[in-house]
């Protein structure tokens, strides 16, 4: 008895040490609870379409939905409703749908009260050419990391004179060594071979030296990733005649803000990209970042594929990297197929058979 | 000396011309004629640029050769030129970008101000130098007040590109917005950047935009702006070009937010037609389509102000890595000085030189190896220069 009880906790120990990262290990008994947050237009129905996958795929998830329509908390700010952020607080990890800002609703945006209440600060974007979904570009395979606190927006503005207006970009030491840290750290842990850092460091010599210089200062302690550092007209020019020739770009906000949606076009537009935001203590959220499309909610005509991908961006974060494999072969291997489709990637089938599809053929699978 | 000043002086007034008529100063015919031709443009505020300084038939264009791939180019350009017979001599101003002084600039701007027009590689920013020292491209501009910055993009028939039938203007402010190098490092460790936008600017470019739109007989005008986050900039700039707008009902007029505008660029770019924007959207949006049409070879930039108008390569490449190898691409340098030719009014020229290029660009054994090609800058200029000897003009030895 006691031999049997001596052997399953040696077996454990093994397990344990045999895990790829260091954050599966807490993953590795029972299931990790995540907040859900579907959000508006389309986004329940895209929500409960990656929940069945999920399912499907027996992902060991399990799913605590939140609403975050934004409150007046005490002292007139505003903020996300307590439970939602205590759910996030506990479970450290979020996957968030598309969320709608209302126009004069006397509140900021809905995403950047989550940036703020949880300091997003990294928003990482993986942009993979999709086989199937055919555009003139094709093998593209980068990720964009932007930093999401300071740079142009900052949100400070004053009107000098009648006429005149100033914008202050604010670039301070301490986000750009995180950011550029993440950066590096995420190109170490996801088999990455060079970091590009973007800027304009010719017209904007502080701020932009500023960042420069902090991303030369972690490439020193990365020496296994390579480091470059290139211009920001000179990363369009190049993107759009060769994008096979970047790997992780990072740099400060509004160049990430255009560069990312820039990458996004390359593959297909916001309907198929993927994205998570890292904040501090080591939360992290993945939404779809396209937009709640009110005219199709509630037809069961969305297409999932972007919040489907960010969760499996989510898996990957968690260290499930087999599940989460499984996942994305059987969301490509669908597009590549053809057969089944949503209006937007040139098909005309329902969300629920786009689904069915993946669930079926992750069964198949098995 | 009184007429020193009113040459080298910011801002032109009418005093100028009682100043000529009362003080007993000996003016030779050319400086006449500068100054009357400028106190006649006064009269037309904001009409036609008149044709710079003329003497004896032949014009005078400043040169800055720059850092580069700029020196070789310039001188294939005044190859081509001197073969062409070409009524322009060139006056040559060297920048030496390496070093902290700004009197290398100050004779460059001076002789730009005493030609009116000028044709320049780009010059070199070391961002390793304090930031004391500006970038001397953005010095010169804004000096020149050189405002508006044009770009034509084209899909060339002869080069070969994922997207096809591209036709896009670029017009960009140029001398505010994110380049105004206002930066202060206010606690250690936090530096702020000022972008100003106003208003005057804001209505001269989106006056430009409408104005040359309508010359060219286009049909729609598009603002690139970040108003949704930028709320007082951007959106100070987006009204001004709805003012603007409201003045030229046959033009239609919209707006995009940038990151939006890049993602419909690469996916379809032939929805766009002319569009307007502030500088950094500018330099983002301007490079994106050079890239569309087959790379920053093929596209040349012009910078037109009030009084003074520099031609150079539309993005500004300085082209370090492939300098002095002979691969360069000359097409953008050689369509710039076309442009500089019909700014000038000599467009028999300008169209002849234009179409050799054109013509040449079209063989693919010529292509250099920005496009893919194996060719020489040698072997193109060459190419250029029996084109136009074939036309039939009088030119000079090959």
């Amino acid at each position: 008895m006691a031999g049997k009880a001596w052997r399953s906790a040696l077996s454990q120990v093994v397990g344990a040490l045999k895990n790829e990262t260091p954050q599966s290990r807490t993953f590795i008994r029972g299931i990790q609870t995540v907040t859900l947050i579907p959000g508006d237009g389309i986004g329940p129905e895209i929500s409960n379409a990656v929940m069945k996958i999920f399912e499907a795929a027996k992902a060991p998830i399990r799913w605590e939905e939140r609403n975050v329509t934004a409150i007046r908390g005490p002292g007139g700010k505003w903020m996300i409703p307590p439970d939602a952020k205590e759910s996030m607080d506990k479970n450290k990890i979020g996957l968030k749908g598309p969320l709608k800002t209302p126009i004069a609703a006397g509140h900021p945006s809905m995403n950047l009260l989550l940036r703020k209440t949880f300091d997003l600060y990294a928003n990482v974007r993986p942009c993979v050419s999709i086989e199937g979904y055919q555009t003139p570009y094709t093998d593209v395979n980068l990720v964009t990391i932007r930093e999401n606190t300071e740079g142009e927006y900052s949100g400070i503005e004053h009107v000098i004179v009648d006429g005149v207006v100033q914008s202050i970009k604010l670039i301070t030491e301490q986000a750009s060594k995180r950011i550029a840290e993440y950066a590096f750290e995420y190109a170490r842990n996801n088999q990455r071979a060079s970091v590009t850092a973007v800027h304009k460091a010719n017209i904007m010599r502080m701020s932009d030296g500023l960042f420069l210089r902090k991303c030369r200062e972690a490439a020193e302690k990365y020496k296994d990733v390579k480091f470059t550092e290139m211009y920001l007209d000179t990363v369009c020019l190049n993107m759009v005649q060769d994008p096979t020739q970047f790997d992780v770009l990072v740099m400060p906000n509004l160049y990430g803000d255009i560069l990312s949606d820039l990458c996004a076009g390359l593959i297909g537009g916001l309907g198929v990209t993927p994205s998570g935001n890292i904040g501090a203590n080591g939360v992290a959220i993945f939404e779809s970042v396209h937009g709640t499309a009110p005219d199709i909610a509630g037809k069961d005509l969305a297409n999932p594929t972007a919040l489907l991908l960010s969760a499996v961006m989510m898996l990957r974060h968690m260290g499930l990297r087999g599940h989460a494999k499984k996942i994305e072969s059987a969301c490509f291997d669908t597009i590549r197929d053809r057969k089944v489709l949503t209006k937007d990637l040139g098909g005309n089938s329902k969300c629920s058979e786009f689904t069915e599809a993946i669930c079926q053929r992750m069964k198949d699978m098995d | 000396m009184c007429f020193s000043t009113l040459l080298w002086g910011e801002g032109y007034d009418t005093t100028l011309f009682a100043t000529i008529w009362t003080k007993p100063v000996l003016l030779n015919i050319k400086l006449t004629l500068v100054l009357l031709l400028s106190s006649v443009h006064l009269q037309q505020q904001g009409e036609n640029i008149p044709p710079p300084a003329k003497y004896g038939g032949r014009h005078t264009v400043t040169l800055i050769p720059g850092d580069g791939i700029g020196p070789e180019l310039l001188n294939h350009v005044r190859e081509v030129f001197r073969f062409t017979c070409v009524p322009v001599d060139f006056e040559m101003v060297n920048v030496n970008s390496a070093l902290e002084t700004d009197d290398d600039m100050n004779n460059a701007i001076t002789a730009i101000r005493r030609n009116g027009v000028a044709l320049k590689g780009n010059i070199e920013t070391k961002h390793t130098l304090p930031a004391s020292v500006k970038s001397r491209n953005n010095v010169l501009r804004t000096s020149l007040d050189l405002y508006a910055n044009v770009m034509h993009c084209q899909s060339l028939p002869g080069v070969q590109t994922r997207h096809k039938n591209i036709d896009i203007m670029i017009i960009r402010e140029n001398t505010e917005g994110e380049y105004s190098s206002l930066e202060h490092e206010s606690v250690s460790g936090v530096v702020e950047s000022l972008k100003i936008i106003t208003r005057n600017n804001s209505i001269r470019i989106a006056d430009y935009a409408f104005k040359l739109a309508r010359e060219r007989g286009r049909r729609r005008v598009t603002a690139v702006h970040k108003a949704n986050i930028m709320k007082l900039g951007d959106g100070l700039f987006l009204q001004c070009c709805r003012e603007v707008a409201s003045g030229y009902p046959d033009i239609t007029f919209d707006s995009m937010i940038v990151d939006n505008t890049t993602m419909q660029l690469v996916s379809k770019p032939q929805q766009f037609d002319v569009m307007v924007m502030p500088n950094l959207y500018g330099n983002v949006v301007s490079n994106v389509c050079a890239g569309l049409v087959g790379g920053p070879g093929l596209v040349p930039g012009a910078n037109y102000g009030r009084d003074y108008a520099v031609f150079e390569t539309a993005t500004r490449n300085t082209g370090k890595s492939i300098a002095e190898k002979n691969i360069a691409n000359p097409t953008a340098m050689l369509l710039a000085s076309c442009l500089m030719l019909d700014h000038l009014n000599l467009n028999d020229y300008a169209s002849l030189i234009q179409n050799a290029v054109l013509t040449t660009m079209n063989e693919t054994r010529l292509h250099t190896a920005d496009l893919g090609g194996q060719g020489t800058t040698s072997e193109v200029v060459q190419s250029v220069m029996r084109v136009i000897q074939s036309k039939g003009q009088f030119t000079a030895e090959l």
